[in-house]
């Protein structure tokens, strides 16, 4: 059994024009010691979706699922006091922005120590010792001194380690990491994923990656799930989907790597992911497909089976082709 | 520059850096103080009458003994004379004397200023104790029924004239319900050597029977009156902190910790929240003052207030200015200690620049 099952999440916002959905029925499963890879531009709901499963949406959010199971636990059904058992213990988050999401107005030594407090109930003594255990585990230097520091007195990449400490303290059994090194500097950047990758093979706890970076993805994850506007688009092993990737979106994220650029000028998806007032009838990604066709703006995709990467697609791409389409040569034509 | 800081595990706020901010401080106070000097000097003597027209009162007074009296007391120098050598007495630490009761000014106001202090720590205690709940209570409930009524009120209390509210006061718990005392600051049946100066300390320590009973039921509606502007400030100020806190990512990370909401709220936004309430409450003082002039008033309350007042109506030169500068010099201090406490709680803040 998976160790987080998500059946048909919806996340819905409050907003003063109307309710605004961010997620749209997402389905996913992590499996434990597995590294699951979530990708999707700015605004695709691939943090709205986990911070879901975390319980830590404000209250303007309306979530519902058809199934939320970690664990084993049902953790839509739970009771606040309940979920926050399993919340930073069994359950852990390391967010984008390490900088502010460690408290100012603490030391990093009582950052550590309130989860260990909370969770586990150790003492002073033991709180001290776990905690240059963790600083030392995560590669601080010096652990001991820095207990006492404030989280001003760090760097970015430093904070982000004390970060994944925090998230570490008590063995969680699945880590969310939502972009962790996006406000990074790129030297930085590999140095935490080494060190989230290391870490989960050492404990074979569960990793969800959340990142717009397929090169990040290409490095680290096994599975990979792609998101659109909210959508779960496409789901493959890494390996298949960097070489045959079957939803549109998916190839032309591809095609967008500079590594794979052939001419002068890097290739780009034109247009922007649809907001609460431009989405589209039917599929939410026709009007930037090169291969949309009158059928995409009537008709909802299907979602197609494992052997087309679950893509939500009418015309899925096969090595670039798309199957079953009037006119394969692209929009061009297509009525 | 806030990239100064010390070295990581260096504690903030202490060593020769909060030594040097301390001096500096102290010393910038001289200019505010001879500004506040010339000010008072100049405005009361812009009244009309001074002290011998109005100790004669109607019945007036041959011009020649005005004369004399005016000799006497100084006031036929120009002012500017009369300003630079009342400076002088000023830097050798006098205060001069009161016209009326010919006592030093200091010994006056140090047996005043202790009243004047216990009525304002209890409506500072009052606004704090029931402000910062209120605005956090309105800001986690916010857009609600809850939130609403609260900030409603605090909107009230801050425009609240202070002497009407008083009397308002007075009039219901006192004159209708007869809950509480007019006036005063302890029944008149009670008689005891003054050792602190504070009323419920002294009361409690006199050991006579219901004197403490008395003391607090004489400061309530002082404390009321002199503390509804101060707490409407706080818990608007709370609310709105608050609200810009809660939505930081450290308190997200604390949600994510698994942390009970009371954790979350009273340990991790609150603290954060407070830094700047704490510089209202600091600058609350300067405007508590004001309003214990007012409210020592209303209620007969024996403190600085209403000894400045009467000081106005004498045109008791020595005794305005001097306690002026005397009540100035309080809430320069607290404005200095307040920022020292904004060091505590903020381990960001650096003075040395």
């Amino acid at each position: 059994m998976a160790l987080l099952e998500i059946e048909d999440l919806t996340v819905e916002f409050r907003t003063a024009s109307g309710l605004f959905r961010a997620v749209d029925g997402v389905s996913l499963s992590v499996d434990a010691g597995e590294i699951l890879a979530i990708v999707g531009e700015s605004g695709s709901g691939k943090s709205v979706a986990m911070l879901a499963v975390m319980g830590l949406l404000p209250w303007s959010a309306k979530v519902s699922a058809r199934r939320l199971v970690f664990d084993g636990n049902d953790i839509a059904h739970l009771s606040a006091r309940e979920r926050r058992r399993i919340v930073g213990k069994d359950m852990a988050m390391i967010f984008q922005e390490p900088m502010s999401s460690l408290n100012p107005c603490f030391t990093v030594g009582f950052q550590i120590g309130e989860t260990l407090k909370a969770h586990l109930g150790l003492s002073r003594s033991e709180r001290r010792a776990r905690s240059i255990e963790l600083l030392a585990a995560v590669g601080i230097p010096d652990p001991e001194r820095r207990l006492s520091a404030f989280p001003h007195q760090l760097s970015g990449g430093m904070s982000q380690r004390v970060m994944i400490a925090i998230a570490i303290a008590c063995q969680p059994k699945l880590i969310i990491a939502d972009e962790p090194t996006t406000a990074l500097d790129v030297t930085i950047q590999a140095q935490i994923l080494e060190l989230l990758i290391a870490l989960q093979r050492e404990t074979g706890m569960g990793l969800v990656l959340i990142t717009h970076d397929m090169g990040v993805v290409a490095e680290t994850a096994q599975r990979v799930s792609v998101h659109y506007a909210g959508q779960k688009v496409e789901e493959q092993a890494v390996r298949d989907l960097f070489a045959d990737p079957h939803h549109p979106y998916t190839a032309a994220l591809l095609a967008a790597l500079p590594e794979r650029s052939t001419g002068r000028h890097l290739p780009s998806i034109p247009g922007v992911v649809p907001g609460q007032f431009d989405r589209p009838p039917a599929c939410l990604f026709e009007p930037r497909c090169r291969f949309a066709t009158a059928r995409c703006r009537d008709k909802a995709p299907p979602r197609q089976g494992a052997l087309a990467g679950f893509a939500l697609c009418h015309y899925p791409l096969t090595h670039g082709r798309p199957i079953g389409h009037p006119n394969p040569a692209g929009r061009e034509v297509a009525a | 520059m806030p990239d100064q800081a010390p070295r990581p595990g260096a504690p903030p706020t202490t060593g020769p850096l909060m030594f040097s901010f301390v001096v500096r401080r102290i010393l910038l106070v001289i200019p505010t103080f001879i500004a506040i000097a010339f000010l008072t000097f100049v405005a009361i003597r812009l009244v009309p009458g001074d002290p011998i027209e109005v100790r004669t009162g109607e019945r007036g007074i041959s011009p020649e003994r005005l004369a004399y009296f005016r000799h006497e007391l100084g006031l036929d120098q120009p002012v500017w004379k009369q300003f630079l050598d009342y400076l002088w007495q000023l830097a050798h630490g006098d205060f001069g004397t009161s016209l009326s009761t010919h006592a030093p000014v200091l010994t006056e106001f140090t047996t005043l200023f202790p009243a004047t202090l216990e009525l304002a720590l209890s409506a500072m205690i009052f606004a704090v104790v029931l402000g910062v709940p209120a605005g956090v209570i309105a800001a986690t409930r916010r857009g609600t029924f809850v939130d609403y009524s609260l900030m409603g009120v605090a909107l009230t209390g801050f425009s609240m004239p202070i002497f009407w509210w008083g009397l308002l006061l007075i009039l219901f718990f006192s004159v209708t319900l007869g809950w509480t005392p007019v006036s005063g600051r302890i029944d008149l049946l009670y008689y005891f050597e003054p050792t602190t100066g504070f009323m419920l300390i002294d009361s409690w320590l006199s050991g006579e029977d219901g004197a403490f009973a008395s003391a607090v039921s004489h400061l309530i509606l002082p404390t009321v009156v002199l503390g509804t502007i101060p707490l409407a400030t706080i818990a608007r100020m709370t609310r709105s902190t608050m609200l810009e806190v809660l939505g930081e990512d450290y308190v997200r990370t604390a949600r994510a910790k698994g942390l009970s909401p009371f954790r979350v709220i009273g340990i991790h936004a609150l603290r954060n929240a407070l830094i700047p309430v704490v510089t209202v409450i600091g600058l609350q003082v300067g405007m508590l003052m004001a309003g214990a002039v007012l409210t020592e008033y209303i209620f007969s309350w024996p403190g600085i207030g209403t000894w400045l007042i009467e000081s106005i109506q004498r045109r008791d030169y020595p005794v305005l200015q001097g306690g002026i500068l005397l009540v100035s010099g309080i809430v320069i201090l607290i404005n200095i200690l307040v920022d020292l406490l904004y060091g505590v709680l903020n381990p960001r803040i650096r003075h040395a620049r």
